[in-house]
C-alpha cells in the first residue's frame, strides 16, 4: 500500500514537507516516494496528504497504478476540450 | 466618505502636472508612506523610470489552483508570472541578488513572487529575507501572495525587514472565487469550489486587515477577467480600500491556449486596452490605482519591462567576483545622482505645462489624445521605435497629461518562427498601439513612418531626450494649434491591418 510520483511531477516540493511519514524525498529528474515508508497516511490524515495538494494531474499513482488525482479533476478542464485544444495548436 | 485625490485627476483644483507638482499617482499620500514607495519602481509609477527591481524564484510550492495558472509551465521565452527558468535555494537566491545588485546600482528592491506562494514555502522565504536584511540592507524587501496563509505568517512578516506585501485578491464574493479558484488546499484537505474559495477570501481580507493595523503597506493585485469578475473589481477596491490598502493594481487577464492554463483552453477572452483602462477609471473614483505594472515573470532581473536575467543565470552568478562593500557605496552614488535628475524633471514639467496653457486655447473644448512613447527608462524620450520592446501610453487633454499604462510590443512571447504568426512584427506594433495618435521616440526609420502615418498614427521624433511629459504636452499643443483635433479621431484599423 503506497502512493508513487511519476515522470510528470514538476519539482515544486508541496507534499514534501506535508508527508507524516516522511517518505517524500528530493530525486532526479523529479521527487520520489519511499514505498516501504509510505502509509498513505493511514491513521495520521482523512486523506493522503500529498495526493491533497499535488497540483499536476496523473504525477501520483495509487497502489494499483492509478491517477490518483485522474485528467480534469484538478484544473477543470474537460480532458476533451484539452484535446481539441492541443490539437488546434499543433495545425498551426 | 472621505475621497481620496486620484491619480491624473484634479487635485486642489488644478491638474496635477500644470502646478508643477509630482504627478506620480502617490504624491496625495502622508509624507511616510510617500518616503517609503518613492523609490520602489513597483508602486511609485514616477520611480518606475528610474529603479529596477529582481524577483528570486525561491517558492515553487503552491497552497491554491488559479484558472490563470498552469503549473507545469517553465519557459525562457515567456514573460508572465508564475514563470521561471531556475528554482534557487535561500543561499543561490543571495548571491545572485548580491550580483545583480552589485552590477544593476538602480536596484532598489527585491521581491519574492513565486512561482507558487511565498507565504506556502515560509522557510525558503523567510531564509531568503533573512540573510539579505543582514547583507544588503539598503535592498527594500517585498513579498506577494495569494493571502490563504497570510494571516498565519504575519508575525514572522514583521520580524524581517519588509514593508511592503501585495495580495492578489480578485474577487470579495464566494460565487465570483469558484469561477476562479478551482482548489485550495486547507487544515490538510483540497477543499474544491465555492467553499475553499469562501476560505480563501475570509483569510485574505483578514491578513489584509491584519497587516495594514501593523503598518505595513499593502497593494492589492487583481486580475481582470471579462464575464467572471470585470464588474465585481469595482467592489473589491473599495473593499480593499476601506480596510487600508493603499494601492489597487487592475492587471489584464493572460490567457492563451499554449499555456495550457483552464481559461487559455476554454477560450476565456482577456479585456481590450480599452476595458481595462474604462475599469482602472472607475476604480481611481474610490481607490489609487497603478497603471504601470508589467505583470513579469517570477525571476524577472532589471528596470519594469525589462528582463535582464540572462545575464545572471546560476552559473555565471558563480563566476563573478564582487566587492560587496564597493557595490553598495556605488549604489548609493548612483541613487543619489538618480534623485538629482528626478528632481530637475519636476522643474522642467511644471514650467512646460505653462507654455501649454500660455498658447491661449485652452478654452475651447479639445478631445483628449492618447500618444505612445519609447523609452528604456530616466523619465526622457529616448529610445529608436524599432528597438522599442514596449511603449508607455499617455494621454494628453486640456487639463493635464497623465499616464494610462503600457503595451507590451511582442505581447508574452519573444519565440521564433516558431510560433507561427504570420504577422509582421510592424503590423503588430501598429495594431498595438491602437487608439493612440502620435508615437514619440527618439529616431524611426522611413518605413515605419509612412505605415504608421497610413493608420493614423503621428510618428515624431522631435522631443529626443526630453521628458515624456513636457513632449506630449507639447505635442498636443501642436495638434491644437494646427487643428488636428477640430476633427473627431479617424478610425485606421482597417487600413492597420490591410
Amino acid at each position: 500500500m503506497a502512493f508513487a510520483i511519476i515522470e510528470s511531477c514538476v519539482n515544486c516540493w508541496a507534499c514534501e514537507p506535508l508527508c507524516p511519514s516522511q517518505a517524500i524525498y528530493e530525486a532526479r529528474p523529479h521527487f520520489l516516494i519511499d514505498a516501504k515508508k509510505c502509509t498513505e497516511c493511514d491513521g495520521d490524515h482523512a486523506h493522503p496528504q500529498c495526493v491533497s495538494i499535488c497540483p499536476i494531474e496523473g504525477a501520483i499513482l495509487d497502489a494499483v497504478g492509478e491517477a490518483a488525482n485522474p485528467p480534469g479533476s484538478l484544473t477543470g478542464i474537460p480532458p476533451e476540450a484539452m484535446e481539441r485544444a492541443m490539437a488546434e495548436i499543433q495545425s498551426r | 466618505m472621505m475621497e481620496l485625490p486620484v491619480v491624473g485627476q484634479e487635485q486642489g483644483g488644478c491638474s496635477s502636472s500644470g502646478c508643477g507638482s509630482n504627478s506620480d499617482q502617490l504624491s496625495h499620500l502622508p509624507e511616510n508612506i510617500r518616503d517609503k514607495v518613492k523609490d520602489h519602481p513597483c508602486y511609485s509609477e514616477e520611480a518606475h523610470h528610474h529603479y529596477a527591481r529582481m524577483h528570486v524564484a525561491v517558492a515553487p510550492a503552491c497552497n491554491i489552483q488559479c484558472h490563470y495558472c498552469n503549473r507545469k509551465y517553465d519557459c525562457a521565452n515567456e514573460s508572465r508570472p508564475g514563470v521561471v527558468s531556475e528554482l534557487l535555494t535561500p543561499d543561490q537566491a543571495v548571491k545572485k541578488v548580491m550580483a545583480v545588485a552589485a552590477n544593476i546600482p538602480q536596484m532598489t528592491v527585491l521581491g519574492i513572487a513565486g512561482p507558487g506562494d511565498p507565504l506556502a514555502n515560509p522557510e525558503r522565504t523567510f531564509e531568503t529575507f533573512r540573510q539579505l536584511t543582514e547583507k544588503a540592507p539598503d535592498i527594500k524587501l517585498c513579498v506577494s501572495t495569494n493571502g490563504l496563509s497570510l494571516p498565519d505568517q504575519v508575525e514572522e512578516l514583521c520580524k524581517h525587514n519588509i514593508d511592503h506585501v501585495t495580495i492578489t485578491i480578485n474577487c470579495v464574493d464566494p460565487e465570483v472565487g469558484a469561477k476562479i479558484y478551482p482548489w485550495i488546499f486547507w487544515n490538510n484537505r483540497r477543499i474544491k469550489g465555492r467553499k475553499g474559495a469562501k476560505i480563501l477570501i475570509e483569510q485574505q481580507q483578514k491578513g489584509l486587515e491584519m497587516l495594514t493595523e501593523r503598518g505595513i503597506l499593502v497593494k492589492v493585485n487583481s486580475v481582470m477577467i471579462p464575464g467572471v469578475n470585470d464588474e465585481h473589481l469595482e467592489e473589491v477596491s473599495k473593499v480593499v480600500k476601506a480596510k487600508g490598502a493603499f494601492l489597487h493594481n487592475v492587471m489584464p487577464l493572460i490567457a492563451e491556449a499554449e499555456h495550457g492554463t483552464f481559461f487559455g483552453v476554454m477560450g476565456q477572452r482577456g479585456p481590450t486596452h480599452d476595458e481595462l483602462q474604462t475599469l482602472q477609471d472607475k476604480c481611481a473614483g474610490d481607490m489609487n490605482m497603478m497603471r504601470h505594472c508589467r505583470q513579469c515573470r517570477a525571476d524577472a532581473v532589471g528596470m519594469l519591462g525589462e528582463d535582464r536575467g540572462d545575464e545572471f543565470t546560476m552559473d555565471k552568478v558563480e563566476m563573478m567576483d564582487i566587492d560587496y562593500e564597493a557595490a553598495m557605496q556605488k549604489r548609493a552614488d548612483y541613487q543619489a545622482s538618480i534623485e538629482a535628475t528626478r528632481d530637475a524633471q519636476k522643474n522642467n514639467t511644471g514650467e512646460s505645462f505653462i507654455a501649454l496653457s500660455s498658447i491661449g486655447v485652452r478654452k475651447k473644448e479639445t478631445r483628449p489624445v492618447l500618444m505612445a512613447i519609447a523609452t528604456t527608462g530616466g523619465g526622457v524620450i529616448n529610445q529608436h521605435f524599432g528597438h522599442a520592446k514596449e511603449f508607455l501610453i499617455y494621454e494628453a487633454s486640456p487639463t493635464d497629461v497623465r499616464f494610462i499604462g503600457h503595451r507590451k510590443v511582442d505581447l508574452y512571447c519573444t519565440g521564433g518562427d516558431t510560433c507561427g504568426d504570420a504577422e509582421t512584427t510592424l503590423q503588430k506594433i501598429i495594431r498595438t498601439l491602437d487608439g493612440c495618435e502620435a508615437v514619440l521616440c527618439s529616431k524611426i526609420g522611413y518605413e515605419p513612418w509612412e505605415q504608421l502615418e497610413q493608420a493614423g498614427i503621428q510618428p515624431n521624433g522631435e522631443h529626443a531626450m526630453e521628458p515624456i511629459e513636457q513632449a506630449v504636452a507639447a505635442v498636443y499643443a501642436e495638434m491644437i494649434e494646427n487643428g488636428v483635433l477640430d476633427t473627431p479621431k479617424e478610425n485606421h484599423e482597417l487600413q492597420a491591418s490591410a
